[in-house]
């Protein structure tokens, strides 16, 4: 089909303003949040309805042309980067409340809805929803399924997997599954989890019902400075030891906390080589009683300089800091390169350790922040893309932090997502076996790959090429022969 | 213990070969879960030699072990430290394992506070129909590399994979938990618990039966102390052997001879209008109802539909009803082609779910 032809199907049912295949209109969906990789898509659609997406896939599976969806367009990975030859959906305007239950503790939402209008319209209940990526301003909850998000609170509450209770999907053939209910399990396999965090590939989201938790009564935080990294990484083991679960804990490194703090003066000692916010937050007895506890361990683990928030300014003052981590890193350095990797917590230092050995051996300097209560760690690289090869060194430099992660035990990715970004080191972390199993579950939900191809799971001819390649690197052999 | 892997393998490739259906139990103690695995010509796959704490690390909140071991026994280890299974889960027996616990999928009294057994798995490695042993997900709290396989395991009921290790997230057990027992009828507890879930309150179970609720408050002793006063009620003695007894089903409500269903529904809904004894726990999301002659399946189902959820025969004396939900045709469609990728001769635990698949 001709893209004249298929720009006419599309417009026999959606109007002329929802279906875009000018160049100009194109260009601003050809990145999501990860620019370095741009595309224009064949045709960008704008549907409003379910409906109209049904057709939309039923005519795409009829002309087998690949769907890539798009919610807001924050994703990290690159997991929204269109297909060349493909549709670009964009659930953006699907963006109603449809009902909200607040006896039942639940609403139900369009997948366009932002993550954090969620929380601002059942704020008057005494409810909210808990995962909170830093993008919740912005971000859509459908996005959030999609790349099952986190936030800083996931070690306490939670994960978007944790936070939904029913999903309406379309399969690329445009049928509808009910997925999950409005009960605390459903029936036969557990497809809720299994289309959380599924990066677009198995279906398109077309309603959301998230479950709404309690505003905790009160909320304080202990921020401690330590002078040594290593330090800081025990006082997290030893909160966790005493059976504290705090609801954010967060740690910064000494070149994170030079750039926020000389951006936004959050009161971060400078002189630390580590600082940690340690967030407790119930009733305020219960407060009160996790505050002291946390106050203790980290005088005994050898904080240099403890404060805890006095009131409800101060704690966001404290917050400030660390929520600003990534804008400072726009401050310091013309770009920055956002990393996602897990580790079990007690490698920390040595993780650390080895990407100061590599930003050494790169030229290239990097922030640390990370969660440290579920030991996601985000190296913020600092680059200059107008620098020749800077780039690239950059991509190389991002790779190998990945690949450190994997052999301390952990993952590629904690929340972002694979998506484009981080589809070789893939390859590091799942054997054939695996990645023929993940492609298997693709394929009983879309077998003629059509949703978001190319995505999230290498080919294993991808990846036995790629393996090639890291083994004789330096002294490839047959460098005569073509390779494909 | 690697040879004990490899047995296993061994004895599924020759299943495959055959074709003759395994029958893949732990402990045995929930055999009368879930449909009968059919044929005749079953061989038993015994999944307990495979056993044994592989690692535990209590700071990291993960606990790894093969699914062969105890669940007692991996619930002592983490008590020893001062944590828990957060989800509670039914034992049904002395005998009962990690892998059986997984594949049932069954989560206690503190399921509606804390979670189900799937929010707590972050990690498995399995044996698929051919006999090939996968690793997903991992021993993190957040990780979205690949698809979710981990948690498509739980409640399984062993028809995917034969599970051969498990990482879990644990939780600290609360340092401070009392029990309140206050007297309303059906229809106020059902608001009331719902209200208070609403509220920042450290409720972490609930319990209504015959004008009596029972809740169970866990936290830091200030906090459970101050929600006391707040909620009033007399306090229980002995509430640990109460929610033990509502969690294993030795209560005096599943002492009885007729078909017990599972209600699991919207927390919010009404008192069900259904003949028959009820007792309702997860502020209202579960509802256990013992059948007698007056009851069809038909209304049960379309009730608990309905209501937004779903029924489950748990255990019955009459064959011939499928135990869990009938599946709209979309999603059967999705689960029988789910099972065909993961085992594709048909031989794990076949018709234990469904029986299509």
């Amino acid at each position: 089909m001709s893209l004249q032809e298929l720009v006419n199907n599309l417009r026999s049912f959606l109007p002329p303003e929802a279906v875009l295949y000018e160049t100009e209109d194109l260009r601003p969906y050809e990145c999501d949040g990860l620019s370095a990789y741009r595309q224009l898509p064949l045709v960008v659609v704008l549907p409003r309805t379910e409906e109209q997406i049904v057709k939309i896939l039923k005519l795409c599976y009829a002309t087998q042309t690949p769907v890539v969806a798009r919610g807001a367009g924050t994703g990290l990975s690159g997991g929204a980067l269109p297909h060349a030859q493909g549709v670009l959906l964009s659930l953006a305007k699907l963006n109603q409340i449809i009902a909200i239950d607040p006896l039942a503790r639940m609403a139900q939402v369009q997948p366009g809805v932002r993550n954090l209008a969620i929380s601002e319209a059942v704020a008057a209940y005494g409810l909210y929803y808990a995962p909170d990526p830093s993008s919740q301003i912005a971000c859509s909850i459908g996005g959030n399924v999609a790349e099952n998000s986190g936030g800083v609170h996931c070690l306490k509450y939670g994960l978007t997997v944790h936070n939904i209770l029913k999903l309406r999907v379309l399969t690329i053939e445009g049928e509808c599954l009910e997925i999950g209910g409005e009960s605390l399990d459903s029936a036969g396999y557990d497809l809720l989890a299994l289309m959380t965090g599924s990066e677009g590939m198995l279906g398109i989201v077309t309603e959301v019902t998230v479950k709404l938790i309690p505003v905790p009564e009160k909320a304080q935080l202990v921020m401690a400075a330590f002078d040594d990294v290593h330090k800081a990484g025990n006082a997290v083991a030893n909160v966790i030891g005493a059976g504290i679960i705090p609801a954010g804990m967060e740690m910064m490194d000494k070149i994170t906390i030079h750039a926020v703090e000389e951006f936004l003066h959050a009161g971060y000692d400078l002189d630390a080589a580590a600082i940690l916010l340690c967030e407790s937050d119930g009733s305020a007895e219960e407060v009160a009683d996790e505050i002291e506890r946390i106050y203790a361990i980290m005088q005994q683990s050898g904080a240099t300089k403890i404060s805890t928030s006095q009131n409800e300014a101060e704690r966001l003052r404290f917050w400030a800091g660390r929520k600003a981590a990534f804008p400072a890193a726009g401050r310091v350095s013309p770009d920055y390169y956002c990393m996602d990797g897990t580790i079990p917590r007690k490698h920390l230092a040595d993780v650390l350790d080895g990407i100061e050995k590599l930003s050494q051996e790169y030229g290239l300097r990097c922030m640390n922040v990370f969660h440290a209560g579920d030991g996601n760690l985000h190296p913020l690289i600092l680059y200059d893309a107008n620098q020749p090869g800077e780039l690239e060194r950059t991509e190389e430099f991002g790779g190998k932090i990945l690949e450190m992660c994997i052999h301390a035990g952990g993952t590629i990715t904690g929340e972002h997502g694979v998506g484009m970004e981080k589809i070789n080191q893939m390859c590091t972390q799942f054997r054939t076996g695996e990645l023929e199993m993940f492609h298997a579950v693709k394929a009983a939900f879309d077998p003629a790959g059509l949703l978001n191809p190319g995505k999230a799971v290498p080919t294993l001819h991808r990846c036995a090429e790629l393996g090639a390649m890291h083994v004789h690197r330096g002294e490839e052999k047959f460098v005569e022969l073509p390779r494909f | 213990m690697q040879a004990i892997i490899d047995q296993y393998k061994a004895t599924i490739r020759a299943a495959a070969e055959q074709k003759t259906p395994l029958q893949i139990r732990g402990g045995g103690t929930k055999d009368f879960y879930g449909n009968s695995v059919v044929a005749q010509s079953n061989t038993l796959l015994d999944a307990t030699a495979y056993s044994g704490i592989i690692d535990y690390e209590p700071t990291e909140l993960v606990i790894t072990a093969r699914a062969g071991t105890r669940l007692a026994d991996l619930e002592a280890a983490l008590n020893q430290k001062g944590q828990m299974l957060a989800f509670e889960p039914p034992h049904f027996g002395a005998a009962a394992t990690l892998g059986g616990c997984i594949a049932a999928g069954l989560s206690g009294p503190r399921r509606a506070a804390a979670g189900s057994v799937r929010d707590f798995v972050l990690g498995v490695r399995l044996l698929n129909g051919k006999g090939e042993a996968l690793s997903f997900g991992g021993q993190v709290m957040k990780n979205v590399a690949g698809y979710d396989v981990s948690r498509l395991m739980v409640g399984a009921m062993g028809t995917l994979g034969m599970l051969l290790e498990v990482s879990l997230k644990v939780l600290p057990k609360p340092s401070a938990e009392i029990t309140l027992l206050m007297q309303m009828d059906e229809a106020a507890a059902i608001e009331k618990m719902n209200q208070w879930a609403g509220k920042p309150l450290p409720i972490s179970a609930t319990c209504f039966r015959s004008g009596e609720l029972f809740l169970r408050l866990s936290g830091a002793e200030s906090a459970v102390r101050a929600a006391h006063v707040k909620l009033g009620g007399e306090e229980l003695s002995e509430g640990e052997i109460f929610w033990k007894s509502i969690r294993e089903q030795t209560h005096g409500f599943f002492q009885s001879a007729d078909s017990l269903w599972r209600l699991s529904i919207n927390p919010a809904t009404p008192p069900l209008t259904l003949p028959g004894e009820q007792l309702i726990e997860w502020n209202g999301g579960l509802r256990w109802l013992l059948g007698d002659e007056k009851l069809d399946v038909v209304t049960i189902r379309k009730t608990a539909k309905d209501a937004g959820g779903h029924a489950t025969l748990f255990r019955s004396n009459e064959p011939g009803i499928s135990v869990f939900h009938p599946l709209d045709p979309g999603m059967m469609r999705i689960h029988c082609a789910l099972k065909e990728k993961f085992d594709s001769f048909g031989i794990l635990n076949p018709g234990r779910l469904y029986p299509e698949m």
